[in-house]
């Protein structure tokens, strides 16, 4: 993993977001002024719920720039929808959701987030099958994604360095040419990494990035993730592994019914009395 | 680094469908009309009217792949831009009769005079200029299919409801029309051309060169098609309809590639309606009907969706049958045929025609290619789309 030490692409400036609802505007100039927080990602208070159900409860959470975090919960605490919620699928229906202290999602809609620099991995892997593995990161590639862009694109030898690069931190080189609905479970989750770091996005969101895989799977999956945090990445990452979640080393949140139950290192979570009764049942 | 367009575009199958395209386009109409008439090579006149109407109906079909094959939208209304083409030429040579229609009105095509119009109605102004109803060809398809687009898409209705309101669009387009005060000739439609640029449709000079001219354009749209769906937006729109919300995802804004996409091939559909009416010397309601853009759907998917020649050769294949049958004693049965034709290909060959072949010859290809080929030639990142499943 040592070519990773050096940056996975040249950067060329993230494309600025085309922001142009004047209600959008006006409340992001007043943000501005006012910049709420200095993080980069922050949700205050924030509720959903669906016919009724409350899948988030009053959930608050504070991501610093550049920090990586583990989120941790039984199945169906609202880690999914909370992502869903940053990243625009989902729409609060009540709560504070801004990014980089400026932008309040609640407001775009998904593509607008993910041109802001946000991008997401699925908790089912979902890559695009019918195409190959190199097209799948040539999609995710941030360059120009309008339709004149993209009906007039020409490649360029620095695109495909970028993708030969993505290529090799995920291991699929020699895959490249293969369609992505013939790749192996891991392999898929890897490919899906890998259009996030083609995407090159501010905040990476990956949800159950191990699920499926074998333990050197897993344990390369988590070199990796500390590979792209030290690369001055924001992360969440969603997962049910402890032993991942322990190899990455960094600090826990615990969701239950759509709430923070507790938040510290792995070994001060995991002894929490509350998590541990979530967790095991009483 | 990255080929040219045409390279890109004109991969072996596609080029041999030009070729074929091409050699139809030339050697038809110069058998009718440079051979004698008893001669067995000798294409006669009524055989290249029905061939150029297949050659329209492979363009409207065409079209259809193009949205439906690569992005996933299943428009059962397609047959509404054809109509529209249809009427806009239609409109044209309606004009062109002039003082000699029955009632010998300079102005007023004759259903205006029969129905007691005074004057012409404003949406009639400039359609006795051909530029203007060429123009009109591809604007009014284009606009109504934009405008519908922009609506549908943007609140992201998709699937078979979208499917359902496209249908509703060509009902309630074939209600209009049949109103006569519509002020398109309601139930009898336009007919009883006479000229076209100053050549008589009837003549076979003229039948000749109109059927020339819908293989140019089938070999045009099939370009373009190719030019669309080998380009990195042909990447985006089966990226939107394998996994649309993805796409969103990745940051590309969904509604505007379809409204693209969309657009493009209703205008095609209007060029396909277009060459359709002077050759079958009629245009009428009938067109707008529900079950032709049902039919439209089938011939792309007997064909093979996704595949662009397929689209075409189903579109053929599928109107020389009807063609054989309802010209028989099976006649009243044809609807049940196309019923069970749709059904058998969907089990049978859920990839129609082209896709089964190109799925049975694929691997074979693939050896050979491999074998040829430096498999750094592949590296510019631009490999062939993928057929639907
Ligand atoms: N679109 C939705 N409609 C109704 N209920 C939903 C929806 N999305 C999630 N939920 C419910 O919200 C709860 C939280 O789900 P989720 O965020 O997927 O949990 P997790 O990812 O933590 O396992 C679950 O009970 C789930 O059934
Ligand atoms: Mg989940």
């Amino acid at each position: 993993m040592t070519h990773l030490e050096e940056p996975v692409a040249a950067k060329p400036a993230h494309h600025a977001p085309a922001i142009v609802d004047p209600v959008v505007a006006a409340r992001e100039a007043e943000a501005r002024q006012k910049r709420i927080t200095s993080a980069l990602l922050y949700l205050d208070g924030v509720h959903v719920s669906f016919d009724g159900f409350h899948a988030i409860n009053n959930l608050s959470l504070v991501l610093a720039p550049g920090e990586m975090r583990a989120i941790i919960g039984p199945n169906g605490a609202g880690k999914t929808t909370m992502m869903d919620i940053i990243t625009g699928k989902t729409r609060p229906d009540e709560g504070d959701v801004y990014f980089d202290g400026i932008h309040d999602l609640t407001l775009l809609d998904e593509t607008q987030i993910a041109t802001l620099g946000i991008g997401r991995k699925f908790q089912k892997p979902t890559v695009f099958e019918s195409q190959t593995v190199w097209d799948n990161l040539l999609l995710a590639l941030n360059v120009d994604h309008r339709v004149r862009g993209t009906l007039f694109w020409r490649n360029t030898r620095e695109q495909t360095e970028r993708i030969g690069k993505v290529l090799e931190t995920i291991r699929l080189t020699d895959s490249r040419h293969r369609l992505a609905g013939n790749l192996s479970h891991g392999q898929k989750q890897w490919l899906e990494i890998g259009m996030l770091l083609a995407q090159d996005p501010k905040l990476l969101l990956v949800d159950e990035p191990v699920a499926g895989m074998t333990d050197v799977e897993t344990h390369q999956t988590a070199e990796l993730l500390k590979e792209i945090n030290r690369d001055h990445k924001t992360v969440v990452v969603v997962e049910h592994d402890m032993t991942f979640v322990r190899e990455l080393g960094v600090k826990v949140t615990c969701l239950h019914e759509g709430t923070v139950l507790a938040e510290g290192t792995i070994d001060q979570v995991s002894t929490n009395d509350r998590v541990v009764e979530v967790y095991l049942g009483r | 680094m990255t080929p040219h367009i045409l390279t890109r575009s004109l991969d072996r199958s596609a080029t041999i469908f030009l070729l074929i395209v091409a050699a139809v386009g030339v050697l038809l109409p110069l058998s009718n009309l440079a051979l004698p008439a008893d001669s067995m090579f000798q294409v006669p006149t009524y055989l290249l009217a029905l061939f150029g109407k297949y050659v329209c109906y492979a363009i409207l079909a065409l079209s259809i792949d193009l949205i439906w094959g690569y992005c996933g939208i299943l428009s059962l209304g397609h047959g509404a831009f054809f109509a529209l083409g249809g009427y806009a030429m239609g409109m044209y040579l309606m004009r062109q009769i002039g003082p000699r229609g029955v009632y010998g009105n300079p102005i007023l095509p004759d259903f205006m005079v029969f129905l007691n119009y005074s004057k012409l109605p404003w949406y009639w102004y400039g359609f006795d200029m051909f530029w203007f109803a060429a123009a009109m060809v591809l604007i009014v398809p284009g606009l109504l299919a934009f405008g519908f687009g922009w609506l549908t898409f943007r609140s992201r209705v998709s699937g078979v409801y979208l499917s359902i309101i496209t249908q509703a669009m060509t009902y309630a387009l074939l209600l209009a029309f049949f109103r006569n005060d519509f002020g398109f000739g309601g139930n009898n439609g336009l007919t009883d051309f006479k000229d076209i640029l100053g050549f008589n449709v009837q003549a076979e000079g003229t039948r000749a060169a109109l059927f020339a001219l819908s293989c140019l354009a089938l070999m045009l749209g099939f370009l373009i098609c190719r030019a669309v769906v080998t380009s990195k937006l042909g990447k985006v729109l089966i990226a939107i309809r394998d996994s649309e919300s993805r796409t969103r995802f990745l940051g590309y804004r969904v509604e505007s590639y379809k409204l693209f996409v969309f657009t493009l091939s209703a205008c095609m559909a209007g060029v396909a309606g277009a060459l359709y009416v002077p050759q079958v010397g009629i245009i009428n309601p009938g067109e707008f009907a529900p079950a032709n853009s049902i039919e439209a759907v089938i011939w792309v998917a007997v064909g093979g969706r996704g595949t662009l020649i397929g689209a075409a050769l189903g579109a053929v294949v599928v109107n020389y049958a009807k063609t054989v049958f309802t010209s028989g004693a099976l006649a009243p049965y044809w609807l049940f045929m196309l019923g069970a034709l749709f059904i058998l290909v969907t089990l049978l060959l859920p990839k129609g025609i082209v896709g089964t072949f190109n799925a049975w010859w694929e691997p074979w290809r693939a050896k050979r290619d491999t074998a040829n080929e430096d498999s750094a030639a592949a590296e510019d990142g631009v490999s062939k789309p993928r057929p639907a499943e």
